[in-house]
């Protein structure tokens, strides 16, 4: 095994102990969604998506 | 009198003081993007070795954990987010430098490039217009690049070039959730941080680019 896969495990572990304790927190405290919500978030994501799927078929 | 001048002076006020986070935060954005941009040039023609990119991110980290919340509300702090955005800027030399080598390299690396722009410009505009609160995506967004760093760790021992694939699409819908919360974020919640705001939506703006070079450099036909 090389260094940088050495490098980067390391690096990816400090990131999930540092992330794990504000993770936990937001989701004890973040608010309920209303109804709506939820679609309004996922139709603009979705278009994101679409639009990555255009960028593979144009390169 | 009184309150009757506060109720009408507070909106007003607030508004103001909205206004003047998003015009801050993205004045600092461009700047720093621009720093990062030019620094990864630098790092490109010096044609640094691939350890940089860690080496560059892993001190952009420790900034990012341990100096910036500390400056984040003094003059210092400005100096902090240039330092994180011209380390990561300077670390992605390599990378680029992998990609531009490709056949095709300098069509991804410019599809990479204006991709992420169109989607943060797209997602900011979303969010901005509609002034929709997206404060209910906090848990589910952190917990989710929880479980993608994990997927991420496992693959660097399991090799899967499917399953590095995955986790760079999904970075990529999570990084846009991040945005539209941010930006909800610097709309909805009276003591946001600029300089903290800078930091957040350029580790998004940074994740995209990084997962959209991915994406294209595995789904290219050369």
């Amino acid at each position: 095994m090389d260094w940088m896969k050495i490098g980067s495990a390391l690096l990816l572990l400090a990131m999930i102990i540092f992330l794990f304790p504000r993770a936990r927190q937001m989701l004890r405290e973040s608010p309920e969604a209303k109804p709506g919500d939820w679609q309004g978030a996922i139709l603009p994501i979705l278009a994101v998506v679409g639009f990555v799927i255009l960028l593979i078929v144009i390169v | 009198m009184n309150r009757l001048d506060y109720s009408i002076a507070r909106p007003a006020a607030d508004a103001l003081q909205v206004n003047k986070v998003i015009r801050n935060t993205y004045t600092l954005l461009s700047a720093t993007l621009f720093f990062s941009a030019l620094m990864a040039a630098v790092s490109v023609m010096s044609s640094m070795p691939p350890m940089t990119y860690l080496l560059s991110l892993g001190g952009a980290m420790l900034l990012i954990w341990f100096v910036l919340p500390r400056t984040a509300n003094s003059a210092s702090g400005l100096g902090v987010v240039f330092a994180i955005t011209g380390l990561m800027g300077f670390g992605l030399g390599p990378i680029l430098e992998m990609y531009l080598s490709l056949p095709n390299g300098s069509q991804i690396v410019g599809t990479a490039f204006g991709g992420t722009g169109v989607i943060f410009l797209g997602l900011s505009g979303y969010a901005l217009t509609t002034r929709r609160n997206f404060n209910f995506m906090g848990g589910f967004l952190f917990a989710g690049m929880l479980v993608v760093l994990v997927g991420a760790l496992a693959n660097i021992f399991l090799q899967i070039p499917a399953f590095s694939l995955a986790i760079s699409a999904v970075i990529v819908m999570l990084m846009s959730g991040f945005i539209l919360y941010d930006t909800s974020r610097m709309i909805h919640e009276r003591d946001t941080n600029y300089v903290m705001m800078t930091v957040s939506l350029y580790l998004s703006i940074f994740n995209i680019f990084i997962s959209l070079l991915q994406i294209l450099g595995m789904t290219s036909d050369d």
